[in-house]
């Protein structure tokens, strides 16, 4: 497959080739696992929630469990509401879980079933058990992205819980701030809260998949992992001092929601990925009632130590960045910061802020990077091979450009399906940005090594 | 958690306790965590191999991405296949319709890469929204004079058997549009095989040697030219009995080729298909070569599956795959390797399959169509399995419950096909089940057993097993 990309740039309007990009319910399915005893639920046919789950596990390499619909013909013409009557029955009867995340797809959307309707009715049937919750997000797969999906989600979950609520502490409790954190690994997520722990806050993230889709051996197939926000969380979270909605694509839905449903206010930040995103994630932390210790100074005085041994063999080193647009717009700041130029920058999810935000952080760069919003993995390939780079960042789909252009590779974002141990290891946070600088230099010196004639191969670099 | 789902009662039976009769290709039952796929699926598992076609998926991005080269189906020249085209559809596309989207995607394609045929894929909404693909095929097709071929598959129409019944439609429309001239009347299609691995190839080192000429592969490894063609050799050789049978009936009834049901995986089945083949063609010679080819290669095979039964012998396995038949050459494979087969079942096998496994399997093994997470794990629990032989969902399961696991789906990596196979398949199974890691399993630990003691055979399988149940 490597020699079918020509090199000449031609417009194409109709066609996507290579996505980089995948549908909305995948991206819901995902956010919520991030829920307590929450059971996935996809309404549409069968095969949708089996290649979420099959394709969720290849990144996680965990257990995918979420029910389906399974509609058919007759659905398809009448309406799929018999199907998640039926559907909801058998969910409370067999899987019982404490709250069911319902999700559309392409076709639920197109047909027009109305889902808090029959939700309603399940209800009324008392299909339901009066204890249990049902959610609901509409996903369609003709829109958005697959980050979009779980920006809907995270959503809906704010929808569904929070409320105002007056009095913000609990005795002696500390004081809460909610953390949307974007789809990210679990390993993020808790870096995330042990970051705002760290500051003395009380986080309480949601979804967070931590505890879910990195869940510990047991010897046993654990149904619903301890993990997940729990719905008491949920409900609570109209007690924090604000949302911090991290990432604008994947978290803003969320951050505003639980602002309109409660009054809390919002503060929309980037992913922290890198020193820069980082230090605001934790200035603003500081400014909501936390305290940024010494550990933490010292956290990132490491980082810093880090990039000062490393800054000769990073600046000037040519890079292409793609994947979801949270991620690349952090990394692409992240590179500029340790001196090195995103020559190509690109997300195949849709939205015009992402052309917009990537000129603003490439500054003087813009004018000579290829900033692709809405493109595909096969114009990436393009790019590359009339203005070739010295390092790619991103998912595991950039595989097959690495080799062809032969260029080193850095796996970072989602999916990644032939590697293991990314979600387990952090890529936010100070911690996370080591991480990431020591995977991009090893990856420039072993290719040096690779390619220094043996009079030049060295011991020392 | 519900044992088994009571609407699951007909879906469910054990060897050995009388007539079994499974109720099956079943549509899964709503709100069921089930292991299934859909139509789509089927179309595309079976139609992605062929290299120098282009896929189209027309719909949203979702369908297109799953099934981008997600499938090591190799190929030893173009890999077109391996690219992922999507018409990407959009809001707008589904109010107005998608035909111009579909239209100009073809003509770029076709423009661009040249192909020798386009396979056209209509997903969920595709039915519903109402567009043409069939009209939009063959106006493109008389303007570029290549087959453009659509493939019914939106996959609310059920299971993935639907799709290979669309996929195999899709195939019999190319078949017979080829010239035959100086086909030998010692030759074969091989159906069914996708070249995982690079395993279709193995089989066609054996028939070469036995002196059969491979007209087409369908569709592993496969090219447009040997499709069309198709119809001149003497016999159809039909592996992965689910995806293709169909399409080995259609051929018979079409052209009068006879078929042959055959399964590659293991020493028995992979030496009873060849003989069939020699017997088929009646000819002495051949018979004799396959004799020897297959004393040969079993010669050179047999002291890797001795020494690999000798840490095996005891053990007890678990098998879900797609396809029944799969499932009938695993229980035998494992039979030779000294593992008993505790539990069997597939995605789409059917009622005869069923009836066979049951006569197959020891008294006692639980047989299961459209199986869930929930039961698998509860039976892999009560049977306490050493191994688990499935596909990508079914193996972080069997890993949190710290089983070993063989993939025997789209992720292997080893050809499992074929005598060399039959030894490929020992060592995987052997270097999982004795790992050492097991023993920091929390089950396995408890249990007092482990990788390291496995070698110590039955006395510690039998009190782990009290231990256990």
């Amino acid at each position: 497959m490597l020699d079918h990309t020509p090199t000449p740039v031609m417009e194409r309007t109709a066609l996507r080739i290579n996505p980089a990009k995948t549908c909305q319910p995948i991206g819901a399915l995902y956010a919520a696992l991030g829920i307590h005893r929450c059971l996935p639920y996809s309404h549409g046919s069968q095969g949708c929630c089996s290649y979420h789950r099959s394709h969720l596990t290849r990144h996680f390499r965990e257990p995918v469990m979420a029910a389906t619909s399974s509609f058919t013909e007759g659905a398809s013409v009448f309406g799929g509401q018999p199907n998640l009557l039926q559907g909801l029955a058998t969910v409370f009867t067999t899987y019982d879980p404490d709250i069911v995340a319902v999700h559309t797809t392409c076709l639920s959307e197109t047909i027009g079933d109305d889902i808090p309707q029959i939700v309603g009715e399940a209800r009324r049937q008392e299909i339901i058990p009066a204890s249990k919750h049902v959610i609901h997000a509409n996903t369609p797969s003709y829109s958005g992205s697959h980050v979009v999906g779980f920006a809907n989600m995270a959503a809906a979950m704010a929808k569904a819980f929070a409320t105002p609520i007056e009095s913000k502490k609990r005795g002696g409790d500390r004081a809460q701030i909610n953390i949307v954190p974007g789809f990210v690994d679990p390993s993020d997520m808790r870096e995330l809260r042990r970051l705002a722990e760290a500051t003395g806050l009380r986080p309480v993230l949601f979804p967070d998949t931590s505890g879910v889709m990195d869940a510990p051996q047991t010897g046993h197939h654990q149904f619903y992992p301890d993990g997940g926000t729990t719905i008491e969380q949920l409900q609570n979270l109209g007690r924090a001092e604000a949302t911090l909605g991290l990432g604008y694509w994947a978290s803003r839905p969320a951050a505003v929601a639980v602002e309109d449903k409660s009054g809390v206010p919002r503060e929309l930040l980037d992913l922290p990925i890198g020193i820069s995103a980082t230090d605001r994630f934790l200035q603003v932390l500081a400014r909501r009632g936390g305290a940024i210790g010494a550990d933490l100074e010292a956290e990132r005085g490491r980082l810093v130590d880090l990039i000062v041994d490393v800054q000769q063999h990073l600046h000037g080193v040519k890079v292409a960045i793609f994947g979801d647009p949270d991620h690349v717009l952090a990394l692409t700041e992240f590179c500029r910061d340790l001196g090195m130029h995103p020559v190509h920058v690109l997300t195949g999810t849709p939205g015009k802020r992402f052309v917009a935000e990537a000129t603003r952080i490439l500054g003087d760069k813009a004018p000579h990077s290829n900033i692709g919003g809405e493109k595909d993995l096969f114009l990436l390939h393009q790019w590359i091979k009339n203005e070739p780079v010295d390092l790619l960042l991103g998912n595991s789909y950039g595989k097959h450009i690495a080799r062809a252009e032969d260029i080193p590779f850095v796996r970072v974002g989602w999916p990644i399906l032939d590697r293991a141990g990314h979600s387990l290891l952090p890529t936010l946070g100070y911690a996370g940005a080591i991480r990431l600088v020591s995977r991009m230099t090893d990856a420039l010196l072993d290719r040096r090594d690779r390619d220094a004639p043996d009079h030049e191969f060295e011991l020392v670099m | 958690m519900t044992e088994v789902l009571a609407a699951r009662a007909r879906q469910v039976a054990r060897a050995g306790t009388g007539g079994v009769d499974l109720d099956c290709d079943r549509q899964s039952t709503s709100g069921s965590v089930s292991q299934r796929a859909c139509t789509f699926c089927g179309s595309r598992v079976v139609l992605y191999p062929i290299a120098d076609a282009i896929h189209l998926v027309h719909g949203p991005i979702g369908c297109a991405v799953y099934t981008w080269d997600i499938r090591g189906a190799l190929s030893s020249g173009p890999e077109l296949h391996r690219l992922s085209f999507s018409t990407d559809l959009r809001e707008r596309h589904v109010v107005f319709g998608g035909e111009r989207q579909l239209e100009e995607s073809l003509d770029e394609l076709i423009a661009r890469h040249s192909p020798r045929a386009a396979f056209v894929y209509a997903t969920c909404i595709v039915g519903v929204i109402g567009d043409d693909v069939d009209a939009v095929c063959r106006a493109v097709s008389e303007r570029t004079g290549i087959p453009v071929i659509p493939v019914r598959s939106e996959g609310f129409q059920g299971s993935k058997r639907k799709g290979y019944d669309a996929a195999c439609e899709a195939l019999m429309s190319l078949v017979g549009t080829g010239d035959t001239a100086g086909i030998p009347r010692h030759s074969v299609n091989l159906l069914g095989d996708f070249n995982l691995a690079g395993e279709i190839w193995i089989i066609q080192e054996y028939l070469r040697r036995m002196g059969v000429t491979v007209v087409a592969n369908l569709t592993g490894d496969g090219r447009v030219d040997d499709i069309r063609r198709a119809h001149g050799a003497g016999l159809n050789l039909v592996q992965c009995s689910g995806s293709t049978t169909r399409l080995a009936q259609q051929l018979r009834q079409a052209y009068g080729t006879p078929f042959q049901k055959v399964s590659y995986f293991g020493l028995d089945d992979m030496a009873a298909a060849l003989y069939g083949i020699a017997e088929h063609f009646k000819d002495p010679e051949m018979l004799d070569r396959t004799r020897a080819l297959v004393a040969e290669e079993i010669a050179t095979v047999l002291p890797v599956i001795d020494e690999c039964r000798a840490d095996l012998e005891g053990k007890r396995a678990a098998i879900y795959v797609g396809g029944a038949f799969k499932a009938i050459s695993l229980v035998k494979a494992l039979r030779l390797l000294g593992v008993r087969t505790a539990l069997v079942g597939s995605q789409t096998g059917t009622a005869e399959d069923y009836r066979y496994l049951a006569e197959l399997c020891d008294p006692g093994t639980v047989i299961v169509d459209d199986s869930n997470p929930a039961e698998l794990s509860q039976f892999m629990a009560t049977e306490d399995v050493d191994l688990f032989i499935g596909g990508v969902k079914e193996r972080p399961m069997a890993y949190k419950m710290g089983v070993a696991f063989c993939d025997h789906n789209h992720e292997r990596k080893v050809p499992l096909e074929g005598f060399v196979g039959m030894a490929n398949f020992a060592r995987e199974v052997r270097a999982s089940v004795c790992s050492p890691v097991w023993q920091f399993t929390p089950r396995r630990a408890r249990a007092g057993r482990s990788g390291t003691t496995a070698h110590t055979g039955r006395a510690a399988a039998g009190a782990a097993i009290e231990v256990m149940c």
